[in-house]
């Protein structure tokens, strides 16, 4: 299934929904959205994983970079990540510092 | 205003790559704007080609070589711009002599791996058959340093302070009963990290992480046609600056760098320190007859120590031994514990076979070895501990002479061999009091404290604990050589029968045995190690040597938990009432004197007459009474420790020092008793009954507190 990134913001809340396979090829579409609801400033990113198939290293490393990107003020969701997709995400540290939901229900 | 960037556009083109004069420093491939920075040096090379593949490709990409302007010295570098650097593999060809005798091994139909390779793929998931014909066994990738650390640094608890865990990453959770979701991965101790807190250390040391080749020397196991003997423990680097991809769950995905920061983080967080075991005295490459991999086809005559006929000297018992005193290797140990140090935020080192990296380029010990002084005086390792094994396989044994320049501590085989000794009944009391109070006879002399002093009663090498009560002589047959590797001094004592028995008395001695051997440890001053699993009974079934085993001679078995559940509970209790009593925990060598005022030595030894200790040869008893008004040079206020060992035959009336100020003695552990009575959980001790005296069975210990 062909990657795909869509963001929506809502007052403070962007919102990136993604499908598809994420890896190398297509990361620099899923950075690109990041950056986007960073320089709207955002206070909270949701990233909406239902879809996601799988997830490359390089999906990872624009994760951390999301992290970075959004800074510490920032919550950032990862919400609905399949089990291989969050079994990856815990194994790697990305766990660490976000907020993992099954369903978006904001603290 | 600011002008875009012009230092960062390519002036040379090859084929379809543009490429750029490179940056000499570092050493390795770096990430640069716009493209990727390749430094090489070689002393000997004529000329050098960057060699490109896509990952996992067979066959090349691309082979760039590097144009005559671009070396600077002897080191070739070049910046490739536009690279995919996340999907390439890269090594190179060297094109030079070939010629063994004079030390020179050029071979330009090999592709090499980059000696300072941070990523190495090949030997991605552990176990799985390479395929043979391969051109390029062990491919360097490029790493991204952007792991999110968060507040975390290197937690420098004082030397004196760590209680030390030996193990093997794959060891501690492969098998099958460890219950974790990847067995015998680094996210898999991170699931652990309960029971480590829970038996209480505050520091583990992992054996081998460096990449290494599970595949080197494989043969069938002669027990088991269906086995195959690898190199398991893995003390054969192929690449010191990458971990082992096999050792993460995520090394299928190339991710084994941040699974490796997360756990070390993670550990961090509960207060565990991360001790790397490292081995730089030799390489994977082995003898002549090994493979060439890196360091021999870049510039064999620099990276090996060579007899004038341009043999490889073999003072590791390995095959090969690293020329570490050749101002070049030097530089690349220590670029190497920088980078450990600072990126993965390493707490410290053990230094395999460490009196090897004091010998010079001819193999001669040196008297102040230039690498030993420099990890000493490191800014970037200031904070690091710094261990050394301190002998090698080449003759030379620096246990108490280790060049240490005031930072270097030891791997203490003397103790090894005097609690052994004294335990199985030979005696050597004055020998012990030596090791009980930190081995001042070997460290004091030349102002080193006693957390030079690492204690140990078993390690990786050897017994388990269990074996050494439970074996005479080392049973190695499925090593596959007849019996005639691993260590034939062992001074283990079997208790009345060779190996496993139902005989109600020798399982008896030998549970008090090991008591013995934990409690003695955690009461001796100096840094206690514990290896891995010997707090449940884990044996290697007289196997003193298990190297070469992908199984349950080696994997920790998770149901000995409730089997032996009494000694984790011993070991637990021992190591908690050291963490409570920073008598035990003394930074400074004791001065047998009264310095406090408080009435008692800040040491004393007794006999079964107090205050009289028996130092004949053939006395197997001897007792210590710690004054707690000298704990940490009397800066801090503890209780007073007294610990009876009584290594006779025959249970002993044991006299004891009387206390001054009301304060009475209370019983911590007694081995002689049997489980729940063996010990007690720190500050639940009961009250002795005859404060003037007691019964301290055969081959058994008390700790007494007096509070």
């Amino acid at each position: 299934m062909a990657f795909n990134a869509t963001l929506e913001t809502n007052n403070d809340t962007a919102t990136i929904t993604l499908s598809g396979e994420l890896d190398a090829s297509t990361a620099p579409q899923f950075k690109a959205e990041v950056e986007k609801a960073a320089t709207q400033g955002a206070k909270r990113l949701v990233l909406m994983m239902q879809d996601l198939e799988y997830m490359a290293s390089a999906g990872l490393r624009v994760l951390i970079f999301t992290k970075q990107k959004m800074g510490a003020s920032a919550d950032i969701y990862v919400v609905g990540a399949q089990e291989m997709v969050l079994d990856t995400i815990n194994k790697t540290g990305f766990n660490q510092g976000v907020i993992i939901q099954d369903e978006y229900s904001p603290l | 205003m600011v002008f875009a960037r012009i230092d960062i556009q390519p002036t040379h083109t090859y084929g379809d790559f543009k490429l750029r004069r490179g940056r000499p420093f570092p050493f390795g491939a770096t990430l640069v704007p716009g493209g990727v920075n390749f430094s090489i040096f070689s002393s000997h090379a004529k000329s050098c080609t960057l060699v490109l593949f896509k990952k996992h490709a067979k066959e090349p990409m691309a082979e760039i070589p590097f144009p005559d302007e671009f070396r600077i010295g002897n080191v070739f570098c070049t910046i490739v711009f536009d690279l995919d650097y996340e999907n390439i593999e890269y090594g190179y060809r060297m094109e030079g002599p070939f010629n063994p005798k004079e030390g020179h091994w050029f071979d330009s139909s090999k592709i090499l791996m980059d000696p300072y390779a941070k990523v190495i793929g090949g030997r991605d998931v552990w176990g799985v058959t390479p395929d043979w014909n391969d051109i390029y066994h062990h491919r360097a990738r490029i790493v991204l340093d952007d792991f999110d650390w968060e507040n975390d640094r290197p937690l420098e608890i004082p030397p004196e302070d760590m209680v030390v865990y030996e193990m093997h990453v794959r060891s501690f959770t492969r098998h099958p009963s460890s219950q974790v979701k990847h067995p015998g991965t680094f996210a898999a101790i991170r699931d652990k990290i309960p029971y480590l807190k829970e038996l209480g250390v505050n520091a583990i040391e992992l054996m081998p992480v460096y990449e290494f080749d599970e595949f080197e020397n494989s043969r069938p196991n002669p027990q088991n046609p269906d086995e195959l003997l690898v190199n398991y423990w893995g003390y054969s680097t192929v690449g010191f600056f990458a971990p082992k991809a096999g050792y993460a769950a995520t090394g299928k995905i190339g991710m084994q760098v941040d699974e490796l920061k997360t756990l070390v983080k993670e550990l961090h967080k509960n207060g565990l320190e991360v001790i790397l075991d490292v081995v730089f005295n030799h390489t994977a490459e082995g003898n002549e007859y090994g493979p060439t991999i890196s360091f021999r086809g870049v510039d064999n005559k620099t990276y090996y120590m060579l007899t004038p006929e341009g043999y490889y000297f073999n003072f590791s018992g390995c095959g090969n031994t690293l020329n570490c005193n050749n101002p070049i290797v030097r530089n690349i140990v220590l670029d190497c514990l920088r980078y450990w140090a600072s990126e993965y935020h390493i707490d410290g080192f053990r230094f395999d076979l460490a009196s090897i990296l004091g010998r010079d380029p001819s193999g001669a010990p040196l008297a102040n070895p230039p690498l030993l002084e420099t990890l000493a005086f490191d800014p970037i390792l200031a904070k690091c501990k710094l261990i050394a094994e301190a002998w090698d396989a080449g003759g030379l044994y620096q246990v108490g002479s280790f060049p240490a320049f005031g930072r270097w501590a030891e791997w203490n085989g003397k103790y090894r061999d005097s609690i052994r000794k004294f335990i199985k009944g030979d005696g050597t009391v004055g020998d012990i009091a030596q090791r009980l109070q930190g081995s001042p006879d070997l460290y004091a002399w030349e102002g080193r404290g006693p957390a030079t002093s690492i204690n140990f009663i078993t390690a990786h090498d050897g017994f388990t604990l269990l074996d050494l009560v439970s074996y005479n002589g080392k049973h190695n047959e499925a090593n596959g050589e007849n019996n005639n590797d691993g260590s034939n001094d062992n001074d283990s004592w079997n208790c009345g029968w060779e190996g496993p028995t139902d005989d109600a008395g020798i399982n008896a001695l030998r549970r008090r045995q090991i008591k013995n051997a934990v409690a003695i440890l955690m009461v001796s001053t100096g840094v206690p190690m514990i290896l891995m699993g010997d707090e449940v009974g884990r044996t290697q079934y007289g196997n003193n040597n298990t190297y070469c085993h992908d199984n349950e001679l080696n994997w920790l078995d998770w149901t000995l938990l409730e089997q032996n559940a009494d000694l984790f509970r011993f070991f637990k209790n021992c190591i908690a009432f050291r963490n409570a009593h920073p008598v035990l925990r003394s930074k400074y060598h004791f001065s047998n004197s009264d310095y406090m005022g408080s009435g008692y030595a800040d040491i004393t030894w007794h006999g079964t007459k107090a205050w009289n200790a028996d130092w004949s040869a053939s006395c197997r008893t001897i007792a210590m009474m710690l004054c707690g008004k000298h704990a940490k040079a009397g800066t801090v206020e503890d209780n007073y420790v007294y610990v009876a060992m009584n290594m006779h035959w025959e249970g002993l009336w044991f006299e004891i020092p009387g206390l001054r100020d009301g304060m009475k003695w209370h019983v911590f552990a007694n081995t002689g008793a049997t489980a729940p009575n063996d010990i007690w959980s720190p500050g639940q001790e009961p009250v002795l009954e005859n404060q003037h005296g007691m019964l301290v069975g055969d081959r058994s210990v008390v700790i007494l507190v007096g509070k």
